[in-house]
């Protein structure tokens, strides 16, 4: 039998070199005169150890990380390719990936096979678990479907929590000959990654998803809006719909249930507001992404003015397992009313940075020592920004709060996405809360005037607090301004851009002194 | 089966806008729903940039207004309404890049690329890549753990040539 090897083909594992790495293997391999295969997967997750090479034994798979090119001598000389037993005795053995600490303490549900197979294998998703979810869901009604998905307690995971069960049913109920179902995959909050990374190590369980919801509201057409910043995760889901149709996931009879569903992928534009869903069923029909009153809801009149399920990557995701393995599997995970896992996003200025799939209630310390193994930099973690760019910096004082969508905000913060952004302490919370406006203004579609000009009055501002200008004064201003968009803006980008900005002066007043 | 778009390429610059070219393309993404988007990015993908002869052309193939067609093609970072430059450098200035020293790289950057029209160099707001900040985009290819001497062999690599480096 021939050597397996495995490499990632994620971005974040490429944009460290893992196709130069591969191509560099095939050689050196050939040049041995020993048979190798070489199979591109989607990430672990383990970015700190992209990119990592993964070696099949009998015992199970042996990794190497991180690993180049100029690795490859070291690599053969200490046995890589004949026969010898694993793992070698390289600076970069991790010893079996599956056993690796930070790999076993996790819950992988959404990600279970992220990272082990080829995701455009179908028989690879299959043979892994793939399409049980609908499979379960072709037996059920759409009511039991929706049901499933209510007593999950599965919240939406593109930040806002909002139950998935509660907008399935409110578009089952709704009357239509077409509605529509639609993937949020514009992953715009900065410091995550969690839906790029499935896209491209498991765009099949997605698509399951996707399914699942058209069965279970009666859709029979989909849309999945990606953005143009994630290049390599539009090719992926291009080639996924071909792998799908194959599989009989899509098509005119899903599963032979008699019921049919199409998908297509859109590209987004380079517009963050497109991330916020009234937004991105403008830009699917062709216009601006200016924001749209409510109601009416989506789930009401969406796309093309039809009753539509919208949801973010991540809760698309975690349905086939649900259906699959019961309600009851998922909602006993987590806290309170966060049920289920969470696709915790470490990165920053952090030693061991990734994707971490946990159940709710961990504490942020929890994950930046014992995942994150403090700073990159050596010195102390000043503050965390959780929950993307309208997010709160929290100081080391708050770091054993539980991750809970309501814990946080009862600390003025969100879990958002699920991203955890680390700063040292060399961080100035000053600077932070003026990029919060800065980021605001350059996003802003422009609609309403408290965050299209307060955003630009925001920035003015703070370059006065930080030049020392009439500090008193201004930091007055400011309040009032944080006050006016967050009570007078239309959507979440106006109104909560004040609490990165809030969250600053209040747990760092120092830096504004 | 759905319609779907080819895979971006990256941009050459060495096209110049082609009616002929654009003709078909409008019309391939006019018959589809809400094909307005999908039409500008095979544009661009095809051109390098969208021309703004091709506003009237739009305008009617999607029967909106020239105002309309406008309206949309400024509202998108991503669409350029001028030929794009030989070579682009998209570094990422979102907060986890920042907690990496991106904001000094950048500086230095748009500081060495002063006074030279071959590449652009542009702001992105987070690639998905905050684990191995900082990262950029260099000719449509991602790089990240970025370190000044690797961001230059990553240039050099591209045939981009800027001033030396002043820090
Ligand atoms: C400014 C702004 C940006 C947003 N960006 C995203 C995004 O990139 N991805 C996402 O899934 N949801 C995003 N949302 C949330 C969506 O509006 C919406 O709540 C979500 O798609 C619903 O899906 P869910 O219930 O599965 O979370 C954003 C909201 C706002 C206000
Ligand atoms: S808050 Fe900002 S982004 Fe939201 S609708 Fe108003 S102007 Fe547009
Ligand atoms: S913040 Fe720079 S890649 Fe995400």
């Amino acid at each position: 039998m021939s050597l397996r090897l495995y490499i990632p083909k994620d971005a974040a594992a490429r944009a460290v070199g893992a196709d130069e790495l591969a191509a560099a293997l095939q050689m050196a391999s050939e040049d041995c005169g020993s048979e190798c295969q070489i199979i591109r997967t989607g990430s672990r997750g383990l970015l700190w150890l992209e990119t990592l090479l993964e070696v099949e034994t009998i015992k199970g798979r042996f990794g190497y990380g991180p690993v180049t090119t100029e690795d490859i001598p070291s690599l053969i000389a200490a046995g890589l390719f004949n026969g010898a037993k694993h793992p070698l005795d390289h600076r970069t053995a991790v010893g079996l990936v599956a056993e690796h600490p930070l790999f076993k303490a996790q819950t992988r549900q959404s990600f279970a096979r992220c990272g082990l197979i080829d995701p455009l294998d179908g028989d690879g998703f299959v043979a892994q678990g793939g399409l049980r979810g609908i499979k379960a869901a072709v037996k059920m009604d759409g009511e039991q479907i929706v049901k499933q998905v209510t007593d999950s307690g599965l919240r939406g995971r593109g930040g806002a929590g909002f139950p998935t069960g509660i907008k399935w049913q409110t578009v089952r109920n709704a009357e239509s000959s077409q509605k529509y179902i639609v993937c949020n995959a514009d992953e715009g909050d900065s410091g995550t990654f969690a839906d790029r990374i499935l896209i491209e190590g498991d765009p099949l369980t997605l698509i399951e998803g996707m399914v699942i919801a058209g069965l279970a509201v009666g859709a029979s057409k989909g849309y999945i809006y990606i953005r143009s910043e994630y290049p390599d995760g539009y090719a992926t889901l291009l080639s996924a719909v071909l792998v799908a149709h194959r599989l009989k996931l899509l098509g005119a009879n899903v599963m032979g249930s008699g019921k049919g569903f199409e998908l297509e992928i859109r590209l987004g534009a380079g517009a963050y507001i497109c991330g916020e869903e009234t937004s991105l069923l403008e830009s699917l029909e062709g216009r601006r992404g200016i924001i749209r009153y409510k109601p009416p809801l989506p789930a009401i009149k969406g796309l093309f003015g039809q009753p539509t399920v919208i949801n973010n990557v991540l809760s698309f995701a975690a349905v086939p397992g649900i259906l699959a393995d019961g309600a009851e599997s998922y909602s006993r995970l987590g806290v309170g009313r966060s049920k289920g896992t969470l696709a915790v996003q470490l990165g920053g200025n952090i030693k061991r940075g990734g994707l971490f799939e946990l159940p709710f209630g961990v504490t942020l310390r929890t994950i930046l020592n014992d995942f994150g193994g403090g700073s990159a930099s050596g010195r102390p973690i000043r503050a965390v920004q959780v929950g993307g760019p309208l997010g709160a910096y929290f100081p080391e004082s708050l770091f054993d709060l539980p991750l809970d969508y309501e814990e946080f905000a009862k600390h003025q913060g969100m879990v958002g996405h699920g991203g955890i952004v680390v700063f040292d302490d060399s961080v100035d919370l000053a600077r932070q809360a003026r990029f919060a406006m800065e980021f605001c203004a350059i996003e802003s579609c422009g609609k309403c005037t408290p965050c299209r000009i307060g955003s630009t009055r925001g920035v003015e501002v703070l370059d006065r607090i930080i030049a020392g200008t009439d500090r008193d004064k201004n930091l007055v201003l400011l309040n009032d301004l944080c006050t006016t968009m967050q009570d007078g803006s239309l959507c979440a980008l106006g109104g909560l851009t004040p609490l990165p900005v809030r969250s600053a002066l209040k747990h760092f007043a120092e830096d504004f002194a | 089966m759905g319609k779907n778009l080819p895979t971006p390429q990256v941009l050459k610059g060495d096209t110049g806008w082609d009616a002929e070219t654009a003709a078909p393309i409008i019309a391939e993404f006019a018959a589809i729903k809400g094909g307005l988007i999908p039409a500008l990015h095979a544009l661009q993908n095809r051109l390098g940039y969208i021309d703004d002869a091709a506003v009237p052309d739009l305008a009617k193939a999607f029967t909106l207004s020239r105002a309309e067609v406008h309206g949309v093609i400024s509202f998108y970072h991503d669409f350029r309404r001028e030929p794009p430059p030989k070579h682009s450098v998209k570094l990422c200035r979102a907060e986890a890049c920042q907690s990496m020293g991106s904001e000094a790289m950048a500086a230095d950057l748009i500081q060495r690329a002063e006074g030279q029209h071959e590449c652009e160099v542009s702001a992105i707001y987070c690639l998905g890549l905050c684990a191995m900040a900082p990262s950029a985009m260099i000719d449509g290819k991602l790089v990240a753990r970025l370190t000044p001497a690797k961001l230059d062999a990553h240039l050099a690599a591209a045939g981009i040539g800027f001033k030396a480096r002043t820090v």
